[in-house]
């Protein structure tokens, strides 16, 4: 069971969280024109990567926020993690 | 019966106290602090079970976790548990066991015969054999095998015994009380760390209860007590006996299960047969030792051969000679020790030493004793079949190919000892790389994974004065960086035997013309020949020859096995060991209760039961419930002997006739406040917000990002800046999350704050035509008038002294009306609109008639919002709005979506107006078209019209909305049903929405 970070509450159980996919996708602009492949890129592919990546959970028996947190998905390793508001760098 | 093969001045056990229990039917004693197996092997009981396969004879192999053989049916305090390890289960009084595998009994066991047959049982038979006729597989094959194969029986009553999990924390976790783990824990706990010392025999010391050495002035053993009761002491330390860490998770999770009852002939009160310890720890020490390894040779499976090392724990912890006439057999000094304890105690052994001319000073001392060695001789095969009454035995050539000429020499037991192979199994499972040590012929953990320190015998390190030394130092680095406290420790002084080098040798020839069974795996019957042909048919990795031959796959997942077999391999491939591998080591280490490990989570326990606050009014009132997620809710109130059907119509009709009253407190509700509400709903919902006027309800859609239908509900604005949203009872976990989503990461700069208030309201709908007069004796100081609250209107109401929200909707169709109070109030209020509705002859009705008045209206709900479709398919495309932009709306695009012949919602009547049709059934043109026959749409919901006094079904149609009028057949398979039906509007009562408005 991984050991999470919340940049809220400390370090908790993963079992307090929820998993909420790459956090690198970013929504379309309301509003703007966009091709079919753009909006099929946005929704459906997700390059599932082997190693570091950035991910979002919610701290949903916590707090409630969603966060995002750096992982490897091969070693589970985590690295940092951020709150929604802060930028990955 | 006496027991004959038990010392009188040696062991651990306490002989004041008597212990009598049953074996197979048998009266036995023994004395507390006895295993099972050492208790049968002081009564002479060597024969406890039959093999997996060949159903030969088994007795005991070891002294504890590594044991392949001794596996019995445990029953204790009238319950069952199977698959119980002898070596393991302590005695206690009334202690009643049984063989297993084996029938009628495992003196005189039928399926023995498998092991004459065992030519025609190589590896992989089942694979072979099994495979025609087909349909003998399920009907012959598979119940023939699971009968003869298999071992204990699972007790099929409800496990009355109560198991519990603990989370903890600390600095360092110690897995492994023995020199190492003592050490250390010593050490930390010294440094001022928070320390848990886990053990999972019952007494601590490890390798230092059986090992003649000395420590500082103390025997091994003394030092060990001493330690013990000095951490005993200490307020941050935990030590725990009977506790095995068997899994090493992600972040230094690891899981410990602790045999809190197993001991005692039943379990105390208040206490839990075992305990799950998940334990968190910032440094893990492992120092779980090591296990002896056996040397292979011909029928060594038969009874009386054993590991030496379990040969001297059984004589120096438990006061039990496992033979008076003992073979020892070695290629190391290990099995001089064990010769040794023999002959101090009064019985001669033979000792046979694979190595041409050792020299060490255990050696010497061997001779100096008077023990009888012959060196560069081997063992060849024991004889006798129930137990081992001689052995052959021969001298060997130095390259271990030749065998000398052959003799037989009487004995009754063969103590055997093949080198010692690291525990490595937890610093495995951490992710840790093993890797090969030459030197001792076996893996040892590699670079640190996680905070994994592998220390003394796990690590490879064989000499109790270094692994002190080690293992003070190591601890002591490691406790000093977490406390950053350093308590100066002298490392004591040793006194132990300079051991000399062990033979690489593991396996005895087959002497000529000879074909002796020579077993690796004991539990699961994998021979050295197995593992020859799955190598021949073609296998090479490691891990599919452990699944072709099953080595290694029994409940002692091949811990003394495992090595042996990979000597076998890369001798035949040619290859050097690390070359092959090993298998994965995976969690448990060894086999865990299943009770245990889910703990509490069991019955009514295993989920949250969600009640209402009407709650108690319905058990009193005959509610039948219904589990809609973990809430329950009423399905019908029962009236004298009505069926559900004749309930659910009735409770319906009365709603289209009178007035109804449903406990809708389920359904999700979050509040939402803050400037830019109606911006954010604007954005979440298919339709527009933006003009909603205060005091006004909405009906409202949301979609996925991939433009399928998320949830439905109203939304009502009750202030300026302040909005109550419903969601469906299932849905209402995710919206709340789905909602938080879009206002923390994908617009932050709405200023909206989002909370959920189900818990916070209870809710009455009040549906039929006689609502509004009821709602009027109901607030007799609100004007709750058409006019005043009309169709989804909102007002706040006096409830005679309660604070009310009245919302003026309708999930039935018919004129209707959700009350909310605050939960407190919630049953009051219940009871104030049965009392007041007597007149207006309401009657409460559950979440069936809830159904079937919604169906036969045409709403959609879960079964047509099931995570498929899309608002076209529900006909809720009225509500997208073509003016905004919302969440889903670009994928509403897709092509499959606006296709022309796009499914759609429609109702479906049976052309009989009498056969109900059932739910997920499919529909389709032709009933006669040969299979498969293509699929039109399905029936999502089926009710019987109270309205219409039919049958009526909702259904997703491919092209629907040019199906109207049209005819089909609706195909049920499984019920075996074909129903000629026609497609009509989903729209059955009340088309044009008159009455919600009336």
């Amino acid at each position: 069971m991984l050991h999470i970070k919340c940049p809220h509450c400390g370090l908790r159980s993963q079992n307090e969280f929820s998993y909420g996919g790459d956090a690198s996708v970013k929504r379309p602009e309301l509003n703007q024109e966009i091709s079919d492949k753009d909006w099929d890129n946005f929704v459906y592919n997700r390059k599932s990567l082997r190693g570091k990546h950035w991910e979002l959970w919610q701290h949903l028996s916590g707090c409630r926020q969603w966060i995002k947190v750096e992982r490897d998905t091969a070693t589970h390793e985590i690295f940092n993690t951020l709150k929604a508001d802060e930028e990955i760098s | 019966m006496s027991q004959n093969y038990r010392l009188q001045n040696i062991g651990l056990i306490n002989r004041d106290k008597k212990i009598s229990f049953k074996f197979n039917g048998k009266n036995y004693f023994g004395y507390e602090g006895d295993t099972l197996a050492s208790a049968l092997l002081a009564n002479g009981v060597h024969l406890v079970g039959r093999s997996f396969k060949y159903h030969r004879p088994r007795g005991f192999f070891g002294a504890g976790v590594d044991e392949p053989y001794a596996v019995v049916q445990l029953y204790r305090n009238g319950e069952t548990e199977p698959n119980i390890k002898a070596t393991e289960q302590e005695l206690f009084e009334g202690l009643e066991a049984k063989s297993v595998n084996c029938w009628p009994s495992v003196n005189f066991d039928v399926g023995a015969i498998n092991n004459f047959l065992n030519i025609f049982l190589p590896a992989g038979f089942y694979y072979k054999t099994f495979m025609w006729p087909k349909s003998f597989w399920y009907k012959v094959y598979e119940p023939f095998i699971r009968k003869a194969a298999g071992l204990g029986v699972a007790s099929t009553e409800h496990d009355k015994e109560r198991y519990e999990h603990k989370y903890e924390y600390c600095d360092l976790l110690i897995a492994g009380s023995g020199p190492s783990g003592l050490a250390s824990a010593y050490t930390a706990a010294k440094n001022g760390a928070r320390v848990i010392l886990a053990e999972e025999k019952p007494r601590f010391g490890g390798s230092l209860l059986t090992s003649d050495v000395n420590i500082g002035n103390q025997s091994g053993k003394d030092w060990a007590e001493s330690i013990i009761s000095e951490l005993k002491e200490m307020p941050n330390v935990t030590i725990k006996n009977r506790s095995q860490i068997f899994g090493y998770y992600d972040h230094n999770m690891l899981v410990m299960s602790e045999k809190v009852s197993d001991h005692l002939p039943q379990t105390k009160k208040f206490h839990p047969n075992k305990r799950l310890w998940y334990i968190r720890a910032k440094e893990v020490l492992i120092s779980s030792g090591s296990i002896e390894r056996p040397i292979v040779f011909g029928n060594n499976d038969t009874p009386g051969v054993m590991l030496s090392s379990a040969a001297k724990e059984y004589l120096k912890v438990y006061g039990v000679l496992v033979g008076k006439n003992p073979l020892v057999f070695t290629n190391n000094d290990s099995g001089y020790e064990t010769a040794i304890e023999f002959k101090k105690n009064g019985i001669d052994p033979i000792v046979l030493d694979s190595r041409k001319n050792p020299s060490g000073e255990i050696i010497d001392e061997a001779i100096n004793l008077g023990i009888k060695i012959k060196f560069s001789y081997v063992v060849v095969a024991a004889q006798g079949y129930k137990k081992v009454k001689s052995a052959d035995i021969a001298g060997i050539s130095e390259d271990k190919k030749q065998l000398g000429k052959i003799e037989n020499i009487k004995c009754d037991c063969i103590c055997v000892s093949g080198f010692w192979t690291p525990t490595i199994h937890l610093a495995s499972q951490s992710g840790n790389k093993t890797k090969f040590n030459e030197e001792i012929d076996a893996f040892v953990p590699g670079k640190s994974k996680q905070k994994e320190t592998t220390l003394g015998a796990a690590n490879g390190i064989f000499s109790l004065q270094n692994t002190l030394k080690t293992s003070f130092k190591a601890a002591n680095e490691i406790s000093k960086k977490i406390t950053k406290k350093e308590n100066e420790i002298s490392i004591p002084n040793v006194v132990e035997k300079k051991s000399s080098k062990h033979d690489k040798f593991w396996c005895v020839p087959l002497p000529k013309g000879k074909n002796y069974k020579r077993f690796l795996d004991f539990q699961n019957d994998v021979a050295v020949t197995d593992i020859e042909l799955a190598l021949r048919e073609g296998y090479r990795s490691i891990e599919h020859v452990k699944r072709y031959t099953t080595l290694g796959m029994a409940t002692d997942q091949g811990k003394t096995s495992n090595l042996n077999g990979l000597q076998l391999v890369s001798e035949i491939e040619n290859k050097v060991v690390p070359a092959v591998g090993h298998t994965t080591f995976r969690p448990p280490y060894s086999p865990v209760s299943i009770g245990a490990i889910v703990g509490r989570e069991i019955g009514k326990h295993s989920k949250p039961t969600r009640k209402s606050p009407m709650h108690s009014w319905h058990e009193k009132n005959n509610a039948v419930f219904v589990d809609a997620g973990v809430w329950l809710r009423p399905r019908y109130y029962k009236i004298g002997n009505e069926t559900l059907f004749e309930a659910s119509k009735r409770e319906a009709k009365n709603v289209r006739t009178n007035v109804g009253v449903c406990d809708v407190t389920t359904l999700g509700k979050i509040d939402i406040k803050g400037p830019d509400s109606a911006e954010f709903l604007n954005r979440i919902y298919t339709n527009a917000w933006l003009k909603l006027p205060i005091g006004k309800a909405r009906y409202g859609v949301m979609l996925r990002e991939d433009g399928i239908v998320m949830d439905d509900g109203t939304t009502t604005r009750i202030s300026e800046n302040h909005y109550h949203m419903t969601t469906t009872t299932a849905q209402a976990a995710n919206v709340l999350s789905h909602l938080e989503y879009y206002l923390q990461l994908v617009w932050p700069e709405l200023n909206v704050n989002v909370v959920s208030t189900t818990e916070q309201w209870a809710g009455a709908a009040i549906a039929g035509p006689k609502s509004r007069a009821l709602l009027q004796k109901l607030f007799p100081k609100d004007n709750v008038s058409n006019e005043n609250l009309p169709f989804m209107g909102y007002m706040e109401a006096d409830l005679f002294g309660t604070e009310a929200r009245i919302f003026r909707i309708s999930f039935s169709g018919e004129l209707a009306y959700e009350v909310n109070v605050k939960s407190d109030s919630g049953n009051y209020m219940w009871e104030k609109i049965i009392e007041l509705g007597q007149e207006f002859k309401i009657q409460p009705y559950g979440t069936e008639a809830l159904s079937t008045l919604r169906i036969e209206m045409g709403h959609v709900a879960g079964s047509e919002l099931d995570g498929r479709t899309i608002p076209y398919d529900n006909a809720l495309d009225g509500l997208i709005s073509k003016k905004k932009d919302f969440i889903g709306k670009r994928s509403l695009q897709r092509a499959a979506f606006v296709a022309a012949d796009r499914q759609r919602i429609v109702g479906v009547v049976p052309l009989d107006k009498k056969t109900t049709i059932p739910e997920g059934s499919h529909l389709v043109k032709d009933s006669n078209a040969p299979l498969p026959n293509p699929k039109l749409g399905y029936i999502s919901a089926s009710c019987w019209s109270v309205e219409h006094d039919n049958p009526f079904s909702l259904a997703i149609l491919k092209d629907g909305k040019n199906m109207i009028g049209k005819k089909l057949f609706v195909m049920s398979p499984l019920k075996n049903k074909i129903i000629p039906v026609e497609i009509v509007s989903s729209h059955y009562v009340d088309p044009k929405g008159e009455r919600v408005r009336s």
